[in-house]
C-alpha cells in the first residue's frame, strides 16, 4: 500500500515521516485468532538456522547471520460512528546475509525448511561473489562477541492481541463518540498493533530470540464551519510505544498538564484516549475562531510531543553514519555533520542541549534487547553540551570512526528486507535544575507555546526546517494569553538548537514517536522514539501560513 | 513464478470462485516479477530482486466481508483461503457503506501497458545501466548514488456476478543523484518508462552530472516572490509527495462535500464547475495514452476511461468510492492512476530564453502540507537552483524554502512547456509568476 492510500484510507496525515510504503499491508491477511499461535519452537529455530549457518561457510562466507522472522500486525479503522476495517496479517520467512571476501550477499526466502535455507544460504553467497565484481572498498566487520542462546521480550503488561477486537473496536467507536460530542464533525481513529517474533543467529555464536511490540493508537479529528467553508483539525497526543494494551488504561500519574491557560494534556506511559478525543473535537472546534498568528521573532516553548519530531530530523537523521558518507545521497540526501565537520568542534547547539541515542528505554519504539545484527542494545551520547561527540553506526562502520564495537542499531523492516543502519531513539536529556512547564512560561516575555507534531519539512542536508504543530498559545510577559492558529517556525539546525535556553526537569520528560520513519532503497521503514522534557528556544523566526485562494 | 497468462489467471480464478459458499465471492490475483539495483559512492551497494504472484479473496455475507490472501495455488491452500475470508467474514461488523458487488463490466481494450523489452530485464542488463552509470562518474571525477527498479505483472479479477478482468503491466524507474567532489555541486535527473528500450542510464545520468557541475558555488540570493521555471521534476516526484500530485489527489468529491476540501464551497455543497485555475490548464486522464498507458480497470473493478478532471481552469469531475457516488448522485469516477497535464511544444530550454529574470528549478523536495483548507505546502528547491537574466542561466543559486499552493501557483501560470512522462504521468515544464520563497538553505 502506498502511503497515499494508507492516508486516504485512515485520513490521518501523521505518523508517516518519510513513508514510501505501509509494510503489513502486503502479508498474508489471516484470521485474528491466527494472531495468537505461537510461533516455532527455538529449539526448531536453531537447528534451521545452523542449517543455514554451516551451508553459508561450506559455500566460502567468512562471517554469515540468519534472521529468522515472524511479523503480526493488527490495524482496526473506524470513522466517526462506524467500523472501516479490521485488518489482521502474518509474515514469516528467513533473511540471510553472508560476507564473501568482504564483500556482502544477501538472500530471503519464505519456504522456512532447513533445505531451503541451505540453498538461500548458497545463493547468498553466489550473490556476494557476483557483486564482488564491482567493489570498491571491502567491508570491514567489528569483531563481534557471541552471547549464545538467549532471548528478550518488550516488558509488556498484556499483549494486544489478546484483547478481543470488540474491545478495540469499542474504544475507537468511544472515541470517536467524545469527539463528535465535544465539537468535531469527523474523525478517523486507527489502532496498529505489531509482534516481531525475530529469531537471530550467526557465525559469531549468537542464538537471540526476541519477542518485540509496539502499538499505536491515534486518531484526526475535524471541524467544519459550513457558513464560512473553514475547516480545522487536531490530531491524537498519543504516542506509538513499545508497550502492550495496558498503554490504554488511563493513569492520572501518567498525564502532565500543559501550561495554566492551556488546557493541554500530554501522556507518558499511559493514553486516556477518550479524554484526549473529547479534547480534540473541542479544540478543533475553537481553531475555526482562533486568531492568526503575528509573524515575527518569539521565544518558542515546546512540549514533548511537538519537539520529538524536530529532534527526529535535525538530529536524528543528520547523525546518521551512512546519510554523512553518501549511501542515501540519492533520496533523502546527506548531512552538514560530516567527519570533517565534527573535526573542526564547531557547536551544534547551546551548551544545554545533551542528546543521547539508545534502545533501552522502557516503552519507546526503539526498545529491544538486541539489534538486527546482533549486537546488544545500549546508550551513547550524540552531543554532549552542545558538541557533536558521535554518530549512529552498526558493525560494518566502527571503524570508519576508530570505534571498536557496534553502537547495535541496525533494523530490516522484515525478513525478506536486509539490515542496515537505522535510527535508535534519539532523545533530549531533560534539565537537571527543578524546572515545571509553568516555571518556564513565567520566563517569557513573548514567546508562543506549541503543542503536538503537525507540518514537517527538512532540506537534504538537514540545515534549513519548517514545523508547524496542533495547538498554539501566545505567551505575554510570563502568561499564556490567548490560543493561535496559522503558525509555523522556520530555522536551521544549528541556529534553532544554538538557541535552546534550556528544559524542564525529568517530572516532564515524555516520548514522541513514529512507526513510520523511512529510509534506503527500496524504502524499509523503522520505529523510532524520541524523549524530552518542554524545552525553551529564544529568538525563532515564526510565519503566517494563512493564505487566500 | 512467470507472469501468468488471462487464461491460465482465470482458470485458478474460477477454480477458486467454485470453492465459495458466500453471498458474494471476488477473488484477485496479482503477479509481479522485477528487481532492483542501488548505487553510492560510485559502486554498487545493493541489489535485490522480486518474484511473487499473491490471491486475495474477498468473501461476503450479507453487509459483512472478509478478506485472506495466500501465495501457493494448490487446491487445499486455495479451499482455506477461501474458507479463512468467509469465517474472517462471518466475524466482521456490518458495513453501513456497503454496496454490492460489480456484475460484467466493459474495459477499454488497447492499452499498451506491457512491453516484452522491460520484462526481459535480468540482474546483468541492471549492472550494466549501472555500471554505465558509475562509470560516467568515475570519468568525470564525481561522486554518483542512483537506484533503477524494474517489474513486469499482471492483475487479473473475477467475481461471482460475472466481472472479469485481466491487464499486464510493466514499468522501469530510474533516478540518480550527482555530487561534486567539493560538496558545492549536486545534479539530479528521474525517468520512468512502461518500455525499456527507451531507457539509458548513462544519458540521464550525463544530465544529472551536467547540473552538479554547473550548480557549484551557488550565490545566495534573497528569498521572496520570483518568476520561476519548475522543471518537471520540480511538479511530480516518484520518491516524494509533490505539488501537482497533492492537487490531483485532492480533487475527492466527498471531502469536497463534507467541507474539507480545498473544493468546499462556503455554505455548503462543492466547486465542481467552478474556474479555479488559469484557463490554460487542462488536466485528463487516459489509460490509454501511448506514453503512460495505464490499467483499464480500478482495484474494486471500475472502468478507467478518458476522463477530463480540469479543462480550461474548470473543475469538471471529481473522483470517488462507488458508496458515495451512490449517495451523492454524482458520475462513479474512480480515482486515476496516471494523469495528463496538457501543454505546449515549448522545452525547458525555450521557457528560459523568454524569461526576462527568474529562477529555474530542477527539483522540489521534502514537500509536506502545512494547511489542506488553501493546500498550502511547504519544501524545498535542491539538486540545481539557477538564476536566469535576460533568457539566459547566469549563476547557481542556494536553495530555498518554499511556501506555495498549486492553486495559487496554476492561478499564476504564465508559460508552459512540453509534457513529459514521471512517475506514470505526463507534465509539462511550467513558468509560473510571483512563486514564494520564505527563506534560504545552505544545503547542497
Amino acid at each position: 500500500m502506498k502511503r497515499r492510500d494508507f492516508v486516504g484510507l485512515t485520513g490521518l496525515a501523521t505518523g508517516a515521516l518519510f513513508l514510501p510504503s505501509l509494510p503489513g499491508f502486503g502479508h498474508t491477511a489471516v484470521d485474528p485468532a491466527r494472531l495468537l499461535e505461537p510461533g516455532a519452537d527455538v529449539i526448531v529455530k536453531k537447528r534451521l538456522a545452523d542449517a543455514a549457518l554451516n551451508a553459508a561457510k561450506t559455500a566460502g562466507a567468512s562471517y554469515a547471520d540468519v534472521r529468522i522472522g515472524r511479523s503480526l500486525n493488527q490495524y482496526v479503522f473506524a470513522r466517526e460512528k462506524q467500523v472501516q476495517n479490521i485488518v489482521s496479517t502474518e509474515s514469516y520467512g528467513v533473511g540471510i546475509r553472508v560476507l564473501v571476501a568482504g564483500c556482502w550477499g544477501f538472500a530471503s526466502t519464505s519456504v522456512v525448511t532447513e533445505a531451503s535455507l541451505a540453498a538461500t544460504a548458497r545463493a547468498a553467497v553466489e550473490i556476494a561473489k557476483a557483486n564482488r565484481l564491482l567493489m570498491k572498498e571491502p567491508v570491514q566487520l567489528a569483531a563481534q562477541q557471541g552471547y549464545g542462546e538467549v532471548s528478550w521480550k518488550t516488558p509488556l503488561q498484556q499483549s494486544a492481541f489478546e484483547v478481543p477486537i470488540k474491545q478495540k473496536v469499542d474504544l475507537l467507536l468511544a472515541a470517536n463518540a467524545a469527539a463528535l460530542d465535544a465539537g468535531a464533525n469527523y474523525i478517523n481513529s486507527a489502532l496498529f498493533q505489531v509482534n516481531e517474533q525475530k529469531y537471530f543467529a550467526s557465525t559469531d555464536g549468537s542464538y537471540i530470540d526476541q519477542d518485540i511490540h509496539r502499538l499505536w493508537p491515534t486518531f484526526n479529528a475535524t471541524a467544519v464551519d459550513t457558513k464560512s467553508g473553514k475547516f480545522r483539525s487536531r490530531e491524537a497526543l498519543s504516542a506509538p510505544v513499545g508497550l502492550g494494551f495496558e498503554y490504554l488504561t488511563p493513569n492520572a500519574a501518567e498525564q502532565v498538564r500543559g501550561p495554566q491557560g492551556t488546557d493541554t494534556v500530554g501522556y507518558k506511559l499511559r493514553y486516556d484516549m477518550l479524554a484526549d478525543a473529547a479534547l480534540a473535537g473541542k479544540q478543533a472546534r475553537a481553531k475555526l475562531t482562533m486568531k492568526s498568528v503575528t509573524p515575527g521573532k518569539y521565544d518558542l516553548v515546546l512540549d514533548p510531543g511537538h519537539l520529538g519530531l524536530t529532534i527526529h530530523e535535525s538530529v536524528g537523521h543528520p547523525t546518521e553514519l551512512d546519510r554523512v558518507l553518501g549511501y542515501e545521497a540519492n533520496y533523502a540526501g546527506t548531512s552538514f555533520a560530516t567527519l570533517e565537520w565534527k573535526a573542526k568542534n564547531l557547536p551544534y547547539g547551546s551548551k544545554e542541549v545533551n542528546i543521547v541515542a539508545d534502545k533501552l528505554q522502557p516503552g519507546s519504539v526503539g526498545n529491544v534487547g538486541y539489534d538486527d545484527e546482533g549486537v546488544k542494545t545500549r546508550e551513547w551520547d550524540i552531543i554532549k553540551e552542545g558538541k557533536l561527540v558521535n554518530y549512529q553506526k552498526i558493525r560494518d562502520q566502527a571503524h570508519i570512526v576508530g570505534q571498536k564495537e557496534s553502537d547495535g542499531c541496525a533494523y530490516a523492516q522484515s525478513w525478506e528486507d536486509v539490515q542496515f543502519q537505522r535510527m535508535p531513539n534519539i532523545s533530549l536529556r531533560p534539565g537537571k535544575a527543578k524546572m515545571s512547564v509553568d516555571d518556564m512560561v513565567k520566563g517569557v516575555d513573548k514567546g508562543i507555546y506549541i503543542a503536538g507534531a503537525g507540518s514537517f519539512s527538512i532540506d537534504q542536508q538537514r540545515f534549513n526546517f519548517q514545523f508547524g504543530g496542533q495547538l498554539f498559545f501566545a505567551i505575554e510577559k510570563g502568561k499564556i494569553t490567548e490560543p493561535l492558529e496559522d503558525v509555523a517556525y522556520q530555522s536551521n539546525t544549528q541556529e534553532f538548537w544554538g538557541a535552546c535556553a534550556g528544559s524542564c526537569d525529568q517530572s516532564d520528560y515524555r516520548l514522541f514517536g513514529t512507526f513510520f520513519d523511512g529510509k534506503g532503497q527500496p524504502a524499509q521503514v523503522s520505529s523510532v522514539s524520541h524523549g524530552s522534557a518542554t524545552t525553551r528556544f529564544n529568538g525563532v523566526n515564526v510565519i503566517n501560513t494563512a493564505r487566500k485562494v | 513464478m512467470p507472469i501468468l497468462s488471462k487464461d491460465d489467471a482465470q482458470t485458478i480464478l474460477k477454480k477458486v470462485l467454485s470453492f465459495s459458499t458466500a453471498d458474494e465471492c471476488e477473488v484477485s490475483l496479482n503477479g509481479q516479477i522485477g528487481g532492483n539495483v542501488r548505487s553510492a559512492r560510485n559502486t554498487i551497494s545493493t541489489a535485490g530482486a522480486v518474484d511473487n504472484v499473491s490471491l486475495a479473496v474477498e468473501s461476503r455475507f450479507g453487509k459483512r466481508s472478509g478478506l485472506a490472501t495466500c501465495n501457493e495455488f494448490d487446491d487445499a491452500t486455495l479451499r482455506r483461503c477461501v474458507q479463512r475470508a468467509e469465517e474472517i467474514a462471518k466475524l466482521a461488523p456490518e458495513s453501513p457503506e456497503y454496496m454490492p458487488l460489480l456484475g460484467p463490466q466493459q474495459y477499454l481494450d488497447g492499452s499498451k501497458s506491457f512491453a516484452a523489452s522491460t520484462a526481459a530485464i535480468d540482474p546483468d542488463y541492471r549492472a550494466r545501466q549501472m555500471g554505465a552509470s558509475t562509470a560516467l562518474c568515475d570519468q568525470k571525477k564525481v561522486s554518483s548514488a542512483g537506484f533503477l527498479v524494474d517489474s513486469a505483472g499482471f492483475v487479473a479479477k473475477r467475481n461471482s456476478k460475472g466481472l472479469e478482468a485481466y491487464q499486464q503491466f510493466t514499468n522501469v524507474e530510474f533516478s540518480v543523484t550527482v555530487r561534486t567532489p567539493d560538496g558545492t555541486g549536486s545534479g539530479y535527473a528521474a525517468a520512468d518508462y512502461t518500455d525499456a528500450s527507451k531507457f539509458d542510464a548513462a544519458r540521464l545520468t550525463r544530465v544529472a552530472a551536467e547540473k552538479a557541475s554547473s550548480s557549484m558555488k551557488a550565490r545566495a540570493i534573497e528569498p521572496g516572490k520570483y518568476t520561476v521555471i519548475l522543471e518537471p521534476n520540480a511538479l511530480v516526484s516518484n520518491v516524494d509527495t509533490s505539488l501537482m500530485v497533492a492537487l490531483m489527489g485532492a480533487l475527492d468529491a466527498r471531502n469536497a462535500d463534507e467541507g474539507r476540501s480545498f473544493l468546499s464551497k462556503k455554505g455548503g455543497g462543492n466547486r465542481k464547475g467552478e474556474k479555479m485555475f488559469d484557463e490554460r490548464v487542462t488536466i485528463y486522464s487516459d489509460p490509454l495514452n501511448a506514453e503512460i498507458p495505464d490499467l483499464t480497470f480500478s482495484g474494486d473493478g471500475r472502468p478507467q476511461k478518458r476522463v477530463t478532471w480540469i479543462e480550461k481552469g474548470v473543475v469538471k469531475n471529481l473522483y470517488s468510492s462507488r458508496y458515495w457516488a451512490q449517495k451523492a448522485g454524482i458520475p462513479d469516477l474512480p480515482r486515476p492512476g496516471g494523469w495528463i497535464m496538457e501543454g505546449g511544444t515549448q522545452s525547458t530550454a525555450d521557457l528560459i530564453k523568454g524569461t526576462a529574470k527568474g529562477i529555474l528549478v530542477t527539483r522540489l523536495w521534502y514537500i509536506r502540507p502545512v494547511d489542506p483548507q488553501t493546500l498550502l505546502y511547504t519544501g524545498l528547491t535542491r539538486d540545481g537552483t539557477f538564476y536566469i537574466e535576460n533568457g539566459q542561466i547566469k549563476f547557481p543559486v542556494k536553495n530555498f524554502r518554499f511556501n506555495e499552493s498549486p492553486i495559487i501557483m496554476l492561478n499564476n501560470l504564465e508559460a508552459i512547456g512540453k509534457p513529459v512522462r514521471l512517475g506514470g504521468n505526463l507534465i509539462p515544464p511550467l513558468k509560473i509568476r510571483d512563486f514564494t520563497f520564505t527563506s534560504l538553505s545552505d544545503a547542497v
